[in-house]
């Protein structure tokens, strides 16, 4: 029997294996996104709503001549730059000790993982507790230890909440980082570290000129998937802030939210939804463009 | 390792995918009414809120006993906090989950406009009209119908902590205004009774717009003009705003005040870290329990301050009990709506939440209980209330005014700047 004829037979087993992903993927994510790009050409300001005008581009011309928005996506802007900095360079310096051949590193390892197999919920209301005001075990610590004299507001102003939302989101996903930049580390082998040894090459050159170079492809990529994943942040904002104070956590995300399910304007939040992902997409051309540019220049 | 690289053919399969997926939603089945008029066993799936008002314990015991009176009716509660009740309400509307709400009184313009809530004008008894508190009722209907039950009156009370005010050589009837409140505040401070007397839930939130609509009463001002255009920019609503900035510059007002909820202040309150708050009326029985307080005995309720012009309303944050129009058992709903409102139940359970029944204050239940002093000040306050916008767009009207209030209050934005551009952009969702 030839290849194909082999193929041709198998086609009716491999589409029943399929179909139960093929339906989960149909109506949680391509439903979902084809009733939103839909809902962003019309005007829907009921969650009962039967019919609809459709009013083409003016959703996105509303929300593109908004000062507002445009606040919102500058306030997304700094949160992704801010989180995914602090979590790339606290997660190289983490994975480069994670590294090490040191006894108990497999206690470390798990360690670090916790934070990050801890769901977001949870980790959130955490930290909102912990930054509390009045009661918050951060200024019950500081206090005690004599550091502090009066309890202090630690996400107060609105510039100064959204870089400890970002440190939060920071925490809760270095870990992620640091395990992929590790399984990257490792395939790179001990034979380059002893001929640089040899040449008389530092643990700080060591690092900057093997590790660093040779990890730009996975760096590449956890800068892909973090941005992505902080361009979209809502869950740790509506917890510890609710985009507050004087909407200084009001992201992208949150900002959708807002529109859609509290005000009832489903296709303004549809419309921002498709720009946050328009964004996104841009970036991540762009990141892999970069990418592509240096692996060339290394070959 | 090789590089990821993007081909023409995946980059051209986003677009692709899109498309796809706006083709689907033609295959999407319209929303159809499903009322099943059976009569047989009904299971009821209702929506309340786990916050003020009546504990989570509270309603359970309410509907276990309802499940004793109807065993044909099963009722599955859900508990959400009250930031999270509206979004829940909108978002299962199309699904029909829910067949009974908790809707706040500012919501019925939104909602039954929408045609979310079941019209119950006609399932309302002639003498309920005569007997339910009159603030309360507005915040179940919308252009003259009726589309729930009031189930908490909730006036947003003034608390202050007796022992205090005795300790900082102050009058209690010098709390009578709100220029009273302030030189109460001062000598607190200054007798360091305690460092921040006042206490306020101005977080980013629907609390920070009842604390500010009940000083913009008491400074004479007003949310929306006769002509229903924005008007809290200018007169009232500037001075309230400036009023409460002047307290936190003075640190009369504890700084945390413009990130905190009801149940923060609550929790400050009873701990005795602030001696005066405005806060519901559920605040007063934590205050008196000896396992949630350390001021047990010493919290007092007043009516609220008055002005400059005498006027001294609380704002008014009644809830009541909704039938969604999409409910599929409408009549069994109904009758767990009016077992949960009724006088008895409410008298049963009047340790958190007052009745909406004027009736129910002759009772000796409320005149001679541990509840006494709270019921004469309620009953007074419900006579003065102040409201928030009743307009179909309030989320969106609330929202520009709680940002221009923390704009001032966080950043220092002067008042009448900040009201004056919330202004502009409430006048434009209102004119949508």
């Amino acid at each position: 029997m030839t290849a194909q004829g082999r193929n041709e037979r198998q086609w009716p087993l491999a589409l029943a294996l399929l179909a139960p992903s093929l339906i989960v993927v149909l109506g949680v994510v391509l439903y979902p996104m084809g009733r939103t790009l839909v809902l962003s050409f019309l005007d829907a300001t009921s969650a009962l709503q039967d019919a609809f005008d459709f009013v083409g581009l003016d959703n996105y011309t509303e929300l593109l001549s908004d000062s507002g928005f445009w606040a919102t996506v500058r306030r997304t802007a700094v949160f992704t730059v801010f989180s995914t900095v602090v979590e790339l360079g606290v997660g190289m310096l983490l994975a480069q000790f994670l590294n090490q051949r040191i006894r108990g590193q497999w206690f470390f390892r798990s360690l670090v993982v916790l934070a990050w197999a801890l769901p977001t919920i949870v980790g959130a209301n955490m930290w909102r507790w912990i930054l509390h005001p009045e009661y918050g075990a951060l200024n019950g610590l500081l206090t005690q230890a004599g550091l502090l004299d009066t309890y202090q507001d630690w996400i107060g102003g609105p510039q100064q909440a959204l870089f400890v939302v970002a440190l939060v989101d920071a925490w809760k996903t270095t870990p992620l980082v640091a395990i992929l930049l590790l399984a990257s580390m490792q395939t790179i082998g001990d034979d380059v570290y002893e001929a640089a040894a040899m040449d008389g090459a530092g643990p700080v050159r060591r690092f900057l000129s093997i590790t660093v170079p040779m990890l730009k492809p996975a760096i590449a990529i956890v800068l892909v998937l973090r941005t992505i994943e902080a361009f979209k942040v809502f869950d740790i904002i509506y917890i510890i802030t609710r985009g507050g104070p004087d909407s200084g956590t009001t992201t992208m995300a949150f900002y959708t939210y807002l529109q859609a399910f509290s005000n009832q304007q489903f296709s303004i939040g549809s419309a921002a939804a498709y720009l946050t992902v328009l964004f996104i997409f841009v970036l991540s051309l762009v990141y892999l463009r970069m990418l592509r540019t240096e692996t060339k220049g290394l070959v | 390792m090789s590089a990821p690289s993007i081909s023409r053919r995946r980059l051209l399969s986003v677009p692709l995918t899109l498309g796809a997926a706006a083709v689907l939603p033609g295959c999407a089945v319209p929303r159809v009414d499903r009322i099943d008029d059976s009569g047989g066993p009904a299971r009821l799936n209702a929506l309340f809120m786990k916050q003020a008002s009546y504990s989570e314990e509270d309603v359970r015991a309410m509907l276990a006993s309802f499940h004793e009176l109807h065993p044909d009716i099963t009722v599955r509660p859900t508990f959400v906090a009250f930031e999270a009740l509206h979004d829940k309400i909108v978002v299962s509307a199309p699904a029909g989950t829910y067949d009974v709400v908790l809707i706040d009184c500012t919501w019925p313009a939104e909602l039954a406009g929408k045609n979310m809530l079941l019209d119950v004008t006609d399932r309302y008894d002639p003498a309920w009209q005569a007997d339910i508190l009159a603030g309360t009722l507005g915040g179940v209907s919308y252009r003259g119908r009726r589309y729930g039950v009031p189930w908490s009156p909730g006036a947003k009370m003034f608390f202050y902590n007796a022992e205090m005010i005795k300790r900082a050589g102050v009058e209690e009837t010098s709390l009578a205004t709100w220029d009273g409140v302030v030189e109460a505040a001062r000598a607190l401070k200054a007798k360091r009774v305690v460092e921040h007397p006042l206490v306020w839930s101005w977080a980013h939130a629907e609390a920070l717009m009842c604390d500010y609509a009940q000083l913009l009463g008491a400074f004479d001002g007003r949310f929306l003009d006769e002509n229903g255009r924005a008007a809290f920019h200018t007169g009232g609503g500037v001075r309230a705003l400036e009023w409460m900035r002047r307290t936190l510059e003075e640190g009369l007002s504890a700084p945390s005040s413009v990130k905190l909820l009801e149940d923060d202040v609550k929790k400050v309150v009873c701990q005795g870290a602030a001696a005066i708050a405005l806060n519901w009326d559920y605040m007063y029985a934590e205050a008196n329990d000896p396992k949630q307080s350390k001021i047990v005995g010493r919290l007092k309720p007043a009516l609220a301050p008055k002005g400059p012009t005498g006027k001294g309303p609380a704002a008014n944050g009644s809830m009541g009990l909704s039938v969604m129009a999409t409910s599929r058992r409408p009549d069994a709903a109904w009758q767990l709506v009016t077992y949960l409102t009724g006088k008895e139940n409410q008298l049963r359970y009047a340790r958190n939440t007052l009745p909406v029944w004027k009736s129910a204050y002759r009772d000796p239940v409320l005149t001679t209980g541990p509840q006494a002093p709270l019921v004469a000040a309620e009953q007074a306050q419900l006579e003065s209330l102040v409201e928030r916008p009743a307009v179909a767009q309030y989320n969106a009207v609330s929202q520009q005014i709680q940002a221009a209030v923390q704009s001032c209050l966080v950043t220092g934005t002067p008042a009448a700047q900040a009201l004056a551009a919330a202004a502009a952009r409430v006048n434009e969702i209102i004119g949508d």
